[in-house]
């Protein structure tokens, strides 16, 4: 893969040029938060962001949108207009989270209303220092070899920019001169510095090998129960979460009743109808299983299907949860650590 | 690119009541030559959408051995069913798929066969039924066992009825409770009907069930104790689905999707992933 250096005192410079290929999205702060914003003044920007209230996921699958609009029984297709865009700051473990949702929307029976959305957003990463509710290097997510178009590494007074596709080749070429191609065996020597130290800061580290395993023989462990007691039902989880990607569909007729849309919305396994058919039974009626069944997604079936977690350790779980109950409690409490539930 | 999502303009043929709450209904493609074209393996199933009510997956009830129509037994039982009972015959509803694994047809050819259905458990299992009759040569031994509440709640009554007459399989029905003394054969529960089954190569034979969830238990000792391996039973399963190919997340069960790696499963299946009966 191809690397270039790029000043830090020229990054803003950079990040205006980018603009002239689409919208230019990127974290901004929001009272303690971060959210993804149209960075308008690129000087907004939030470089320390660690993590987004709502993982970049919302670009790719929005909350809620329009997938037909009908008139009597005759269905059109609805897609909205997606101008071409840049999504700049995602992190590596983002970047692992939108590598999963394509697995998922783009594999089998591709998926048009994401495609279109993806085809139409350049991703520009930018590595990062973990915090306490990192977790990203035990899922082998602290990094990135492919997923994005351009990553930006810190490495000292500039950037380290890998280049990682023909759209990321266009998007340097759109100020070029602000780029150098010589990196010094200097650089090197920061660039693996850095690395040591982003390794080092991580304060959760877990053995993820044989998950699926552990979660077969933890089947019946009365934890699920516990974890239940204490869990609201209230699926914040699964809106952070950037791997969640279950939806309902729903129409929504107008006053004519003649004519309406057919609407996608996210919907959340831990919400007490997501398991509910016509004629009233509910196959997962208690909230265990239903925890149950979002950690099966994260720590087993993935790992079963594709050899890796769908957890991708960005630490959202942990921030978000009302009542504590996260990846990092549940691991714990799977591989017989101390809980502090 | 095709939209997956897209549903299909059906036209609804015809419809008539088969009990007080289940309807039988013939849907085509309204295109001939994609009404002719259209290809499903028996145990597969399609989403059926009507405007402003939604879209709910359904087992076909017809065979692939009888081409240009799709077939459908309905109960009328949530909110695209009761909005799917009020339209008329020659109306267009949408309609996409098939989907689903289905029954493995190529294993189970050459193969003894037992079907054994409990009340709605008809809808499915009917297309696996008529392939196997509409296919007989390719088939071994063949028995059909039947089982339902009342006469009154009895479903395809007078197909099954003229299926009993052939000669050329074993069809066995009951009724729970006959309380009018009207019914002609024998009455107690669908597992009685085992008493009949003789003459099976077990090693050789698939065993299919469908029904009431209380019926799963019983129905399935049966099968083993007439020494039917495992992976030989098989079985079809309802799940809450939202798209019917692996996105909306609804029907996961463990790692597999109900409506891609299903709704047809081994027994085997059942006691190697937790939570799928």
């Amino acid at each position: 893969m191809k690397a270039l250096k790029l000043k830090r005192d020229d990054l803003y410079t950079y990040l205006e040029s980018l603009k002239s290929y689409g919208e230019l999205w990127g974290p901004v702060a929001k009272g303690e938060k971060y959210v993804y914003a149209r960075l308008t003044n690129v000087r907004d920007v939030a470089l320390g962001a660690l993590r987004t209230i709502i993982p970049p996921k919302k670009f790719f699958v929005p909350p809620r949108f329009t997938m037909f609009r009908y008139t009597d029984d005759h269905y059109a297709e609805s897609f909205d207009d997606v101008k071409p865009r840049v999504l700049f700051g995602l992190h590596p473990c983002d970047i692992h989270g939108l590598l999963i949702l394509d697995e998922l929307f783009l594999e089998r029976f591709p998926d048009p209303y994401y495609k279109r959305r993806r085809d139409a957003t350049a991703i520009v990463g930018l590595s990062c220092i973990p915090d306490d509710k990192c977790m990203a290097r035990s899922t082998n997510t602290h990094a990135v070899e492919g997923g994005f178009d351009l990553a930006f590494n810190e490495l000292g007074n500039n950037y380290l920019v890998w280049i990682g596709s023909s759209l990321g080749d266009d998007l340097v070429r759109l100020n070029l001169d602000l780029f150098s191609e010589d990196i010094e065996p200097e650089d090197l020597k920061t660039y693996l510095a850095w690395r040591r130290k982003r390794d080092s800061r991580y304060k959760l580290s877990f053995d993820l090998t044989g998950m699926p395993d552990i979660m077969e023989l933890s089947w019946d462990s009365p934890m699920w129960n516990e974890l239940a007691e204490k869990c609201l039902a209230c699926g914040s989880c699964s809106m952070v979460c950037p791997t969640c990607n279950c939806y309902n569909v729903r129409d929504v007729s107008d006053l004519t009743l003649n004519s309406g849309v057919r609407e996608r919305h996210w919907d959340s396994c831990m919400n007490k109808e997501y398991a509910l058919v016509a004629g009233g039974h509910n196959f997962r009626e208690a909230r265990a299983e239903r925890l149950k069944l979002w950690y099966t997604h994260k720590l087993k079936a993935f790992i079963t299907e594709y050899g890796k977690p769908s957890c991708v350790g960005c630490g959202r779980c942990i921030d978000t949860c009302p009542v504590d109950i996260n990846v990092a409690e549940v691991i714990r409490g799977l591989t017989g650590q101390k809980v502090t539930l | 690119m095709t939209n997956p999502f897209l549903p299909e303009e059906m036209r609804l043929v015809r419809r008539y009541d088969l009990t007080s709450d289940v309807r039988f209904f013939q849907v085509r493609p309204v295109d001939m030559d994609r009404a002719l074209s259209l290809r499903y393996k028996p145990g597969q199933f399609m989403m059926i959408s009507l405007a402003g009510a939604g879209e709910a997956p359904f087992s076909i009830s017809s065979t692939p051995s009888r081409p240009g129509m799709l077939e459908f037994c309905i109960r009328k039982v949530g909110r695209v069913t009761t909005e799917l009972f009020k339209r008329k015959e020659n109306s267009l509803i949408g309609v996409r798929g098939p989907y689903g694994n289905g029954f493995p047809l190529e294993k189970m050819i050459g193969k003894d066969n037992l079907i054994v259905v409990g009340g709605l458990g008809a809808a499915p299992l009917r297309s696996l039924l008529l392939y196997i009759l509409d296919n007989r040569d390719k088939f071994g031994k063949f028995y059909f066992l039947h089982g339902a509440k009342t006469p009154e709640e009895m479903l395809f009554r007078k197909e099954f009825f003229e299926i009993k007459e052939r000669d050329d399989l074993n069809c066995h029905l009951t009724v729970d409770v006959d309380e009018k003394g009207q019914w002609p054969f024998h009455v107690g529960l669908v597992t009685d009907l085992f008493s009949k089954v003789e003459e099976l190569d077990p090693e050789n034979t698939y065993a299919t069930v469908c029904g009431p969830p209380a019926m799963y238990k019983f129905v399935i000792a049966e099968f083993l104790k007439l020494g039917i391996p495992k992976h030989q039973v098989l079985m079809t399963l309802e799940r809450r689905m939202h798209c019917g190919i692996g996105k909306c997340g609804h029907c996961a069960i463990g790692p597999i999707y109900t409506c891609l790696d299903g709704p047809v499963f081994s027994y085997w299946d059942v006691l190697h992933m937790k939570d799928l009966i």
